[in-house]
């Protein structure tokens, strides 16, 4: 488990890091989300050590995140790049190098990942020279050729084309899989719900809400409700304690406490049959809206 | 699993992965022959034209033939009319030709093409007896080619490869690989890497220079000179060495103020004149003792200053130990000032970062 405790940081008088603490819980895949300039690039470099934090710790199964630990670490950074005179597998068996595995299997993890990404009779090819989609592919091979044990990617998925999504999507969920904490922060709130397991929402530097994305959507949920029956429901908006949100003949959305929901139901039934009760989950961005607002 | 890189072993990586991306670059490889094949040559063609000290043709006529004879350096073409000796004139067949005044003037005069023989109305001149008091160990033509050659070859060599370590510094902030880099190894570590692979390849490129000097001045015979030379030579190895060093980390430091390589020149321009100081300084004043001497010792332009006045014989033995600790300190000094800079510049894109901010930390 990587944990963040009290992380705090500020450039000049700008605090931009306050009392951060989240954790990312190993075999799950942790969702980092926010405003640009909320903080989570600012957040990741630290976890990296390419920032210092000005107090706080960063932990990884207890112990402080060094040298050794950091080395484990498979990151890709928000602004992509790689030296573009190099060779593809060349510059893979080097970043593979300077994370210390030895040249034998640093050149068997870079002809690994070139296939497995697609880049066959790509290897002996300057970066440069290859089409903006293959760059990409680089990029996500040389943040995975050295097998880190932890994922921090921070925009995985900015700018990569869909079958590159998919094949990162494969990859997280793959890391995840055999046991590695892997925190990605995205802007596409879609693929940050349709994918990740825990959440972390990141606003003005707090984290404003962290958890199992089911808790949260509890957490933020239970008010709001979808009702669907045989009859009309007209006389929903009379209840006590109900605020209809929606309401379209025999169905319906409304905003009530837990009691007043089960009134609801009760009354429904004692008219007819009901087809469809049920708390509505909010989405992800309904939640975001929400944390932040 | 993976294992921890000792910062060896990271310097290593790093200063391998720079020296073979310079030697990847056609224009270095190219213009590291054209260097050496201009050494090359002017060793070669100094060693002719001293082999063969060129005489002067001339010709004579009547009396003047035995006055011109008794000269060792003019190659005398004895005519029988003064016509003859204006025609091998004209066609350029001789420099000159000495005619007989019979008694006006000293005897004879001299008839040229176009212009006044400057060089042999030297040799034909006649001066005072000359008493030096304290002649120089060497003649003033070789100080003159030796403050060019290490002036030259210093400045040469620290702008080549200065600018390297400024271009790369700069392409991997461009190209944005910086962040990976110090997310996998300490940011002393990447400076440590980049300068000694540069330095690597800056002193194989003197040494290479060296050993050509060498060769060629023993194939043409001019061993002589060799030995004038190697103590200076050997000392102007050791104080490039360390003068490089400082050098790079001050290339580097400023190279990582900015983002893009068009801004590379003017971030670089104040270490660029630190480099070309010493170079004019050496041309200028390589003649005069008291600036010399200030140049020995000042760090920028020891590594010149001192195997100049070794060569001339005016420093004393502890002189050269004294100035390789100042600019050891100074290095040393310079490299720490360096990496704070780099460290602190390394993450800053956009526009160029104020040097005080990155020596303060506050952005």
């Amino acid at each position: 488990m990587l944990e963040l405790v009290k992380v705090n940081r500020s450039f000049g008088q700008k605090a931009v890091l306050n009392d951060v603490s989240f954790k990312v819980d190993s075999g799950r895949l942790t969702g980092f989300v926010g405003a640009n300039g909320a903080g989570k690039t600012t957040t990741m470099r630290i976890i990296l050590g390419v920032l210092s934090a000005d107090s706080g710790r960063v932990t990884y199964q207890g112990a402080p995140v060094d040298g050794s630990v950091r080395s484990r670490i498979g990151y890709m950074p928000e602004e992509r790049g790689l030296y573009p005179k190099m060779k593809v597998a060349e510059q893979l068996v080097y970043l593979a190098r300077l994370h210390g595995l030895n040249p034998s299997r640093a050149r068997s993890n870079s002809d690994l990942l070139i296939q497995e990404l697609g880049l066959e009779g790509k290897a002996n090819s300057q970066i440069e020279t290859l089409s903006l989609g293959n760059q990409q592919r680089a990029q996500i091979a040389a943040s995975l050729v050295h097998d880190p044990e932890i994922l921090v990617l921070d925009e995985p998925f900015s700018g990569l084309d869909p079958l590159a999504v998919d094949s990162v999507q494969g990859v997280l969920k793959r890391k995840a899989s055999t046991g590695a904490p892997v925190l990605f922060s995205s802007h596409q709130l879609d693929v940050v719900e349709r994918l990740c397991d825990d959440l972390v929402v990141i606003a003005d530097g707090s984290i404003r809400a962290a958890g199992t994305k089911q808790a949260l959507q509890a957490e933020f949920g239970t008010s709001s409700f979808e009702i669907e029956t045989e009859k009309e429901l007209d006389w929903l908006n009379k209840m006590k304690g109900v605020t209809v949100t929606k309401s379209e003949g025999t169905r319906a959305a409304f905003n009530a406490d837990q009691e007043s929901a089960q009134e609801v139901l009760r009354l429904a039934l004692s008219k007819g049959s009901v087809t469809k009760f049920a708390p509505k989950r909010p989405t992800l961005s309904e939640i975001f809206k929400e944390v932040i607002g | 699993m993976s294992e921890v890189l000792s910062p060896i072993q990271g310097i290593f990586l790093v200063a391998v992965r720079e020296i073979r991306a310079k030697l990847r670059s056609k224009a270095f490889l190219i213009s590291t022959a054209i260097l050496m094949l201009s050494v090359l040559a002017s060793v070669i063609a100094g060693g002719i034209l001293s082999a063969n000290p060129e005489k002067t043709k001339v010709a004579a006529l009547g009396s003047a033939v035995s006055i011109a004879e008794s000269f060792d350096n003019l190659e005398v073409t004895p005519v029988e009319t003064e016509s003859a000796a204006t025609d091998l004139v004209e066609n350029g067949k001789v420099e000159a030709a000495l005619i007989p005044t019979e008694g006006k003037g000293i005897g004879f005069k001299l008839v040229s093409k176009d212009s006044t023989p400057q060089s042999l109305l030297a040799q034909l001149s006649v001066y005072p007896e000359v008493e030096v008091l304290h002649p120089l160990k060497v003649d003033s033509l070789l100080i003159y080619f030796a403050a060019i050659a290490f002036g030259l070859v210093f400045f040469i060599s620290a702008m080549t490869f200065g600018t390297t370590i400024a271009q790369s510094v700069v392409e991997e902030k461009q190209t944005r690989i910086v962040e990976i880099l110090i997310a996998a190894i300490p940011v002393r570590v990447l400076l440590t890497g980049k300068v000694v692979g540069n330095s690597i390849l800056a002193f194989a490129q003197i040494a290479a220079i060296a050993v050509l000097a060498s060769v060629g001045f023993i194939a043409t015979g001019q061993s002589k000179l060799l030995t004038q030379f190697g103590p200076s030579i050997a000392w102007f190895v050791v104080f490039f060495v360390f003068g490089f060093v400082m050098l790079a980390a001050l290339y580097a430091a400023a190279a990582s103020l900015v983002s893009r390589q068009e801004d590379v020149g003017s971030a670089t321009s104040p270490v660029m004149l630190l480099v070309m100081l010493p170079y004019i300084l050496v041309i200028t004043f390589n003649s005069n003792p008291l600036v010399l001497s200030i140049m020995s010792y000042i760090p920028f332009s020891a590594p010149v200053g001192m195997p100049m006045r070794i060569f001339l014989g005016t420093a004393a033995w502890w002189e050269p130990l004294l100035s390789l600790v100042i600019l050891l300190v100074t290095t040393s000094v310079v490299i720490v000032i360096g990496a704070k800079i780099y460290s602190r510049a390394l993450l800053r894109t956009g526009g160029r970062m104020k040097l005080a901010e990155a020596l303060t930390g506050r952005a």
